[in-house]
């Protein structure tokens, strides 16, 4: 007790108690509050005012010179830095030309210019955000939490990508894109944002670690070998296709090379 | 030098078949044929079937490849029955393949994964069935259209005509059964659609369907009670009727394609032994090697990625195997119609493109022989076949039906073509809906006008000779091209054909005002019909005419000027 009067009375326990108190609520801020801004809060002012030179450059003539949208493109106004960060990471946008769907295509801006675009569309207006990877890590999945995953997937989206995950039709010329080689950090924003056609999953219907499990399966999938040709995996069709070409096709030229052979030779 | 030689039949040697020696027993071959000889009369048994004689042509080969399909799949399928456990028995799967690992499944899928996965060569050997399958079919398909359009089901075929249209759709049942039992999501999704299609059957409908599934669909039931329609009771049907079919074919003799030498009475060809059997065998093994091939390199329903069936769950992209992607197409471009009658709902959306539409086609393949001989008035046995170009009117109506096929075949397939050619689903359902009527009637008019083109060439051939590839210039500066006669094989070949005069209608009533009735009579109707069915035949020329043209030929060639 006395010790620790004196110690009390030392003449650093007054700015070390403050420091304490700081690093405690500090810590506490941290751990409970809602991480809704993961871009580093320093120069961020710096970059959304990149970002919006960069989207008055190339998103306004669709998305309006503030993404309030135009009759050539909707609002940007609360869709999130995740959803730009999909639409731009994947370059559907800026759409090459209008049309009812905009199709992956390579990327062609750079991390830091995506970035800043979409710090700028998360200002207009909260939205999803790019989410931190342990959102989606699915490389400490174990094999029945992948096989879960399985199920999810073609219970909530083999219906559109097929089950094999190589796309499918949708009305009009929509589609669903075959997922094969989409990076994860992308699946999980499109089921957050429900880019083009599709919907909104959002966590309360399929909470993160569910997400993860989809994309190990995803991911799994691709890894898996196929049994011979995989003749595009699209099922009977193609089967059917290769099965008369190939079986009909070359079992005729037999037949011909047989019925042209006589008995002795000519 | 001919340019262009028209496609007749090979000159082969004709081999008379010569009866050896009555004899005894064989003598050559030691003390087991004997033995055999004198329990089973086996010598009197080879005498008959060895020295038979069969035609060569590739076509005649497209039945051999439907019939060695079918011993692979039953071989394969033996190999498949060991470790296939047909029962919607739920289990934990534990197997080797880490993406199933923990779910609900049936056991009928867990035991295809295990075949796929842990049994030794069991992937290959489930590929080369399920290959086998689609070859089958599709050597059916394609023999009978060889079989059609060169007139081959004519008197006295008209049997075995109906027996291959009984194996035709007794194999697409085969397949489809076959196509259920993995139990995994696309299985699944085509029983769910043949639920459907039986359901839409108005009346009787929901009786059947409960009768078949024993309850609700899916019940669990239904994969064992198709197993046993798959690998019992179908397999034996299709074997019986297989053994009538090519008993017939024996005891009707092959038919062949005309030329010099082939009459009604013999068959040019060679014998069974050694000649035809070393090729028949041999092609056996063709078939066979290029269905492990195929099973070895290309994968097929790959049941692992569509996972368990799970009625909650259907995948874009379903599809049947290829023999019912027609019936598909159909239903997939039928418009959603539906009539709510009282208590009963009639699904004329389902039950149209699935029951009517098979109901008419199978009809109407089975009645088709019985149509023409109907139409032509012809009652006479045929074995020298048709050069489809010879008979334009069923030729046409071939290709019409095959145009019908093949449209409704694209439209099964309506979301693959959406996607990989970057088309409207919406407007490939739409062009399909309007195509179905329109293409065969295209294709049967421009059928038949080129029909009547190769007949008025082949008289042209006939008349005046074969192009000699000869260009003449005159002094005079004016070009032509001299023709050489064909040989007397080849007009023969080109002119051996029975050209038919179209029925007359004969008289109604008798003097007496008695309505006449009988065998001998055509109706107006009849004779109308058989007016558009053969009445629009470029005549062949006549014996006089090529005396007549072969004189004429004689003065102008070359067309030197005087």
């Amino acid at each position: 007790m006395r010790s620790g009067s004196s110690r009390r009375r030392h003449k650093a326990a007054r700015p070390f108690a403050v420091a304490l108190a700081l690093v405690l609520m500090g810590a506490l801020y941290a751990v409970l509050s809602p991480a809704t801004q993961v871009a580093a809060d320093t120069g961020m002012s710096a970059q959304v005012a990149e970002g919006k030179g960069l989207f008055q450059v190339t998103c306004s003539s669709c998305h309006g010179l503030n993404g309030e949208g135009s009759s050539q493109g909707p609002s940007l106004i609360g869709v999130g830095a995740a959803s730009v960060d999909f639409q731009m990471s994947t370059n559907r946008m800026p759409m090459a030309r209008p049309g009812q769907q905009a199709p992956r295509r390579p990327v062609t801006y750079t991390a830091e210019e995506i970035a800043a675009i979409a710090a700028f569309v998360q200002s207009l207006g909260p939205g999803p955000a790019i989410p931190p990877s342990s959102a989606y890590d699915a490389s400490n999945l174990d094999a029945e939490a992948i096989a879960r995953g399985g199920e999810l997937f073609r219970s909530n989206c083999s219906a559109c990508h097929q089950a094999a995950a190589s796309g499918g039709a949708l009305p009009n010329g929509k589609y669903a894109p075959s997922l094969h080689g989409v990076e994860p950090l992308h699946i999980y924003e499109a089921m957050r944002t429900g880019p083009q056609q599709m919907p909104v999953f959002s966590a309360g219907a399929i909470p993160d670690e569910d997400v993860a499990s989809i994309i190990g399966y995803l991911k799994e999938l691709e890894q898996q070998p196929s049994a011979g040709f995989s003749l595009g995996g699209l099922g009977p069709v193609t089967e059917g296709f290769f099965g008369w070409v190939v079986g009909i096709g070359g079992l005729c030229l037999v037949a011909v090379w047989i019925a042209s052979r006589g008995a002795r030779a000519k | 030098m001919m340019a262009k030689p028209a496609a007749t039949a090979e000159q082969a040697e004709v081999l008379e078949t010569h009866a050896p020696a009555p004899a005894g027993p064989v003598k050559k071959l030691g003390g087991p044929a004997i033995w055999f000889d004198e329990r089973i009369g086996l010598a009197k048994l080879g005498k008959a079937s060895l020295r038979k004689v069969f035609p060569d042509h590739w076509s005649f080969l497209l039945g051999e490849i439907a019939l060695y399909s079918f011993i692979v799949l039953l071989l394969t399928g033996l190999f498949l029955t060991i470790w296939f456990k047909p029962s919607m028995g739920e289990v934990e799967y534990h197997g080797s393949y880490q993406l199933m690992r923990g779910l609900a499944m049936s056991q009928a899928f867990e035991s295809t994964l295990q075949i796929s996965f842990d049994v030794r060569g069991g992937m290959l050997v489930r590929q080369i069935h399920h290959w086998a399958a689609i070859l089958f079919m599709a050597a059916m398909t394609a023999h009978m259209l060889r079989v059609f359009f060169t007139g081959a089901f004519r008197k006295p075929r008209e049997l075995n005509w109906l027996i291959g249209v009984g194996l035709l759709s007794l194999g697409m049942i085969a397949g489809m059964t076959g196509y259920s039992l993995p139990d995994d999501l696309l299985s699944g999704t085509g029983l769910r659609f043949t639920d459907g299609a039986i359901r839409a059957v108005p009346i009787v409908g929901t009786w059947v369907e409960f009768f078949i599934f024993d309850g609700e669909f899916p019940g669990d039931a239904i994969i064992a009670r198709f197993y046993m329609a798959h690998i019992l009771l179908l397999p034996a049907i299709l074997l019986g009727l297989i053994a009538a079919h090519m008993a017939l074919v024996v005891y009707h003799k092959h038919t062949q394609f005309p030329g010099p030498g082939r009459t009604e009475k013999n068959v040019v060809g060679y014998p069974l032994f050694p000649v035809y059997a070393a090729k028949a065998g041999g092609f056996f093994f063709i078939v066979f090697g290029v269905l492990i091939l195929m099973g070895a390199t290309m994968s097929i329903n790959q049941v692992w990625l569509y996972g368990p069936y799970n009625p909650a769950q259907v995948t874009a992209g379903s599809q049947p195997d290829w023999y019912m992607g027609w019936v598909e197409g159909a239903v997939r471009i039928m418009p959603g119609w539906e009539s709510h009658w009282g208590p009963t709902t009639w699904s004329w959306n389902v039950f149209v493109p699935f029951a009517i539409l098979m109901g008419i086609f199978y009809t109407a393949l089975g009645i088709w022989p019985f149509v023409e001989s109907w139409l032509t008035g012809d009652k006479r046995p045929h074995h020298i076949l048709d050069r489809p170009r010879n008979a334009p009117t069923r030729t046409a109506l071939g290709v019409a039906g095959m145009t019908f096929y093949g449209l409704l075949w694209a439209g099964g397939g309506n979301d693959i073509l959406a996607t990989q050619f970057s088309l409207s689903l919406n407007s490939v359902t739409w062009f399909l809906r309007f195509a179905v009527f329109v293409g065969p009637v295209i294709a049967f008019l421009v059928t038949k006008r080129m029909c009547l083109s190769l007949q008025r060439a082949d008289r042209e051939r006939v008349l005046h000779g074969s192009e000699s590839g000869i260009l003449v210039r005159s002094q005079i500066g004016g070009y032509s091209e001299p023709h050489v006669p064909i040989s007397v094989d080849e007009a023969f070949t080109l002119t051996q054909h029975r050209q038919y005069t179209p029925l007359e209608a004969t008289p109604t009533e008798d003097e007496h005002g008695v309505k006449l009735k009988g065998p001998g009579t055509v109706s107006g109707l009849r004779a109308k019909l058989s007016a558009w069915y053969s009445g629009y035949d470029v005549a062949k020329p006549t014996a006089a005419q090529i005396a007549e043209s072969h004189h004429h030929g004689d003065e102008d060639t070359p067309a030197l000027p005087h």
